[in-house]
């Protein structure tokens, strides 16, 4: 495969669809009842110093991406399991979700699959509605944060080298090394165990939609920032390694990460935000009218 | 559902016309008196070697004609197609898809002992699309479970050819379970350009290509079935469709990518050899060309230069000869794409080596459009 040749596919997205995606009505149910709060998990503030997502590139060579240090300064709340797939079909049984691609029997409390990241937001837009509660994707930084060590790095330099194609070579054989008896079938919830913040299943067989865009910079000599570019087509998936996919991809199989490597499955797992004055108001405002 | 025995019987006539045609061939006299002279020619054993490779072998034969002798083991087992465990009830000649290569020399003998296991469900044989008389050795070679065939052809004309299963009323079955390979016969003095430049080759990738078709439940998802007789019926029905459900390079989607992916350093040759016993394809080096292609694979024909895409007719194996110029991946495909990156028929071939930005260079990187 042509270096980038399944990204450059990624990245040619109809912008158009995008914007229509973006504009169009949300299309929620009626009439709200009630609904459980997922379970989640709570991960206080802190730092995490991580290496940044995109492609970089210093004179012209592509290089691994910096470390960068984020702070943190308040905790948020993240879903301690992925989605389910019984919990997305109720989605889909309201009409506010589009069939998943992935295993419709939802026995064994299987993790929804076969998502895209429109399917991903209109899941979390439903559950906001259902739930009187404000239900989003996480950005890459906050899954990594989240991940903590199962969080992983992606550098590919040992030796410092620069050469691209050495680099591009150095990669394809990590990528095969990863790709060894992988198992893409998905498990149960609770299969591959719980990460030090109590995150269920981080890392598994299922990638994670993030709402971090995909860029491309060119650092100066010095390792800042000359130029960058982002491309909202398409976003970070994260999992066992990073992936960069396109909005509307459900099967990574056939969609193709940066690094060639494709996720064995996506799904969600969702942040809540922190209720704001306005929604405790609102939340107040209804419970006083029944 | 076809069971054992209605399988053996299906293969009645073509058993009485393999018995006829044996007496047939035994009885002239100078038949007869050629025979002798085999007798006294040099034999070798040689063992096969599983695909993509290829056993050892003289690019320029040395000495005179022999008969080469190979023994192979017809093994039908369970084998996954791709990385979502798909399992297909596979036929196959020692026990991989495409069956090994065999390489002679123009005017060698070859001397296949083909073996049929008792543990096997089906009757087999062996058509070779370089030999010559009786169905390519497929009216001598049928052979039950718990039979051998012993078929001995001489390689007459130069070039890559198919061979395949082909058992009276079940061959395309058999061929797109898996059962095809190629055979190699070089010209004695070895491989030429139009010109009578000697052409030589560093290693051989050989490449078998298979469409397969196997059928899916109510859900959607492929089928797996306890036995090749279970299969029968409803792979037959996929098959003529016409559509194959998987287009595999040896045996399996991803089989020549990733970790087996194949390798080769800036500089060397290679000879792809790209056999498809049932059904067109058109091989292409992303990246790569095709130096000199022999794309209906037959040496007496001077090869076609500095191809893009060459075209392999289904049932038949060609041959394209590459020096790697760059270091890099690169892609072998089916340069039908959907059915390269949807269907499965592409290969990787890692080149390591020093890279020439005469041939290419990246003047700039890919960055925002500049503005005045």
């Amino acid at each position: 495969m042509k270096p980038g040749f399944l990204l450059t596919t990624a990245l040619v997205i109809p912008a158009i669809a995008l914007a229509v995606y973006l504009t169009r009505d949300p299309a929620g149910p009626a009439a709200p009842p009630a609904m459980a709060s997922p379970q989640t998990v709570a991960i206080a503030p802190g730092r995490l110093a991580y290496r940044l997502p995109g492609e970089f590139q210093t004179a012209e060579r592509p290089v691994d991406a910096p470390e960068d240090r984020v702070r943190f300064r308040r905790s948020f709340d993240i879903m301690a399991y992925q989605v389910s797939a019984a919990d997305y079909a109720l989605c889909v049984a309201d009409g506010a979700c589009d069939q998943a691609d992935g295993a419709v029997q939802h026995r064994q409390n299987l993790p929804a699959t076969g998502v895209s990241f429109r399917d991903a937001n209109a899941y979390a837009q439903w559950l906001s509605h259902k739930t009187g509660e404000g239900w989003r994707l996480p950005t890459d930084e906050e899954w990594a944060f989240a991940a903590a060590e199962r969080f992983s790095d992606e550098g590919i330099d040992p030796d410092g080298g620069s050469d691209a194609i050495a680099r591009w070579l150095a990669r394809y054989r990590s990528e095969s090394e990863a790709a060894k008896g992988r198992d893409p079938e998905p498990k149960p919830q609770g299969h591959f165990g719980t990460n030090s913040n109590g995150l269920h299943d981080v890392g598994g067989n299922v990638w994670e939609w993030t709402t971090t865009c995909y860029r491309r910079v060119a650092l100066d000599r010095n390792g800042r920032v000359d130029t960058s570019t982002d491309n909202c087509g398409v976003r970070v998936v994260a999992g066992k390694h990073r992936g960069y996919m396109s909005f509307f991809i459900r099967d990574g199989k056939s969609g193709g990460c940066a690094a060639g490597l494709p996720p064995d499955n996506l799904g969600i797992r969702l942040v809540r935000e922190r209720p704001s004055m306005l929604s405790a108001f609102k939340a107040l405002w209804r419970g006083a009218t029944g | 559902m076809l069971t054992r025995r209605e399988a053996l019987l299906g293969t009645a006539t073509g058993a009485a016309a393999a018995a006829l045609l044996g007496s047939v061939i035994a009885t002239p006299a100078l038949a007869q008196a050629k025979v002798a002279d085999i007798a006294g020619l040099p034999r070798v054993s040689v063992d096969l070697v599983a695909p993509p490779f290829a056993h050892p072998h003289d690019q320029i034969a040395k000495g005179g004609p022999k008969v080469i002798e190979y023994r192979m083991t017809i093994k039908e087992l369970p084998m996954v197609i791709d990385d979502e465990g798909t399992t297909l009830q596979a036929m196959t000649y020692e026990g991989s898809m495409p069956g090994p290569l065999m390489i002679v020399h123009e005017g060698d003998y070859v001397e296949l002992t083909l073996v049929n296991p008792e543990t096997n469900e089906m009757p087999h044989n062996i058509d070779f699309h370089a030999a010559t008389g009786a169905l390519g050795g497929g009216a001598l070679t049928h052979v039950n479970p718990g039979e051998q065939a012993v078929l001995r052809w001489k390689a007459t004309r130069t070039g890559t050819f198919v061979y395949h299963c082909a058992p009276t009323g079940m061959i395309p079955w058999h061929v797109v379970s898996g059962m095809s390979g190629a055979v190699m016969v070089l010209p004695r003095d070895g491989l030429k350009d139009g010109a009578g430049k000697p052409l030589k080759y560093d290693r051989i990738f050989y490449i078998g290509e298979h469409d397969l078709y196997v059928p899916r439940d109510e859900n959607g998802k492929y089928k797996k079935y306890e036995s090749l007789g279970d299969s029968y019926d409803e792979t037959l029905k996929v098959m003529r469709g016409l559509i194959p459900t998987h287009v595999v390079f040896n045996g399996k989607v991803g089989s020549l990518t990733g970790d087996n992916a194949l390798k080769a350093k800036v500089g060397e040759t290679v000879l792809f050899v790209h056999a498809q016993a049932n059904r067109d394809s058109r091989p292409h080096l992303i990246g790569g060309h095709g130096d000199h292609v022999w794309e209906e694979g037959k040496f007496v024909n001077a090869p076609a230069k500095d191809l893009e895409t060459w075209f392999i007719r289904g049932g038949s194996a060609g041959a394209a000869l590459y020096t790697f110029l760059q270091p890099g991946i690169y892609a072998y495909v089916n340069h039908n794409l959907i059915e390269a990156a949807e269907l499965g028929a592409t290969a990787h071939v890692m080149v390591e080596g020093e890279w020439d930005d005469d041939l290419m260079k990246q003047v700039q990187a890919p960055g925002p459009i500049p503005t005045n």
